[in-house]
């Protein structure tokens, strides 16, 4: 009976949305030769040289691989934080 | 004459690349070509046992490119349909026998003869494969929709773009309609937006590929279990004709799915 409720439930994923999950994230790091560890390295070192030249807003920060056909692109999305100093100053 | 060569692979094992040729070879023997189909899997032979023509073979392509035969010796020919040969691996030597310089000088000597060459790459990424490719003019990826086959046939879509043999052409093989209705397989619009490859054709999973393979009897000979129909619809697309996608994945709406159920008897 408890089967049988289940099977009306629109809320359980299917197996096959979690296989498409898997599989994107597994074919972006096949691709790009990059683990998700070194992907996380990669972003910090990026920050941090952007860091330098331009107050940013690291939270906001969104650097991530996507995928365009057969192609992988890096995508960072990086908010500049407001310059107050230049008011003040 | 001059042959289009097409080369079968798909880096995992076991996801029907020799099912795919076999029938595909069969339907295009059929459609009035003349084919050849060479078995690449060295050591490992089984395109003779899926066209039951295991016990004709007499020479191998090993002895051809070795020179102990003449090429035409080493072509069996199957006598159910007007003009298809094949070429037998060797099942007892070394895959090193055999480099891709041999089978490119082997493919020339057959382009002026016929109008296919198929050749069946064994799984991997290695020599063999290798071997296969050298001589393609068009590459056919065959995968499964499910997890690890689609992983694999990803890196030898990449593998095949770097040998300059691209683009691969994608076949999904052993599709399961009653599963992607439930949602617990991946539709051919999955696999296609994961791997961003030209589909040339979807081949329904069905039980007489089993049955058929069992008797040796390829099931594009008599092409009318779903899975023959779907290779007769494929070596039609190869020949440049325009065949329409059969889609399977048509997801459940509500209310097949209420009688569904409701038919089952909610256990």
């Amino acid at each position: 009976m408890a089967g049988w409720l289940e099977r009306f439930s629109l809320s359980k994923p299917k197996s096959a949305e979690h296989a498409k999950e898997r599989l994107r994230l597994v074919l972006i790091h096949d691709r790009t030769d990059l683990t998700p560890y070194e992907l996380e390295a990669l972003k910090n070192d990026l920050l941090e040289v952007i860091c330098k030249y331009v107050e940013i807003d690291s939270k906001g920060a969104h650097i991530s691989v996507a995928q365009d056909g057969r192609e992988q692109r890096l995508v960072a999305d990086i908010p500049i934080a407001k310059t107050r100093k230049r008011r003040s100053g | 004459m001059s042959a289009t060569t097409i080369t079968i692979t798909s880096g995992k094992g076991g996801v029907g690349k020799t099912t795919t040729t076999a029938n595909l070879a069969v339907a295009l023997a059929l459609s009035g070509c003349k084919v050849v189909c060479i078995d690449g899997d060295i050591g490992l032979r089984n395109l003779d046992v899926v066209l039951g023509l295991e016990n004709r073979i007499v020479y191998d392509l090993v002895d051809a490119v070795e020179g102990r035969c003449r090429l035409r010796q080493a072509m069996i020919r199957d006598k159910r349909v007007p003009e298809l040969y094949l070429i037998p691996a060797a099942q007892t030597r070394d895959k090193s026998a055999v480099s891709p310089s041999d089978m490119v000088r082997l493919v020339d000597e057959l382009r002026e003869e016929v109008d296919y060459i198929l050749i069946d790459s064994p799984a991997g990424i290695e020599r063999g494969f290798r071997n296969a490719i050298a001589p393609a003019d068009q590459v056919i990826v065959v995968t499964n929709p499910e997890v690890s086959a689609v992983r694999d046939a990803d890196r030898i879509i990449g593998l095949v773009e770097a040998e300059e043999k691209g683009p691969a052409r994608l076949i999904i093989n052993r599709l399961n309609p009653s599963m992607i209705k439930r949602g617990d397989m991946l539709t051919s619009e999955d696999v296609l937006e994961l791997l961003a490859v030209q589909l040339i054709g979807v081949v329904p999973e069905d039980e007489a590929v089993i049955i058929s393979t069992n008797k040796g009897y390829p099931v594009a000979l008599d092409g009318k279990s779903r899975a023959g129909q779907a290779f007769h619809r494929i070596a039609q697309r190869l020949r440049g004709k325009e065949v329409p996608m059969e889609s399977f994945s048509e997801k459940e709406d509500f209310f097949s799915k209420i009688s569904r159920i409701w038919r089952s008897g909610g256990e």
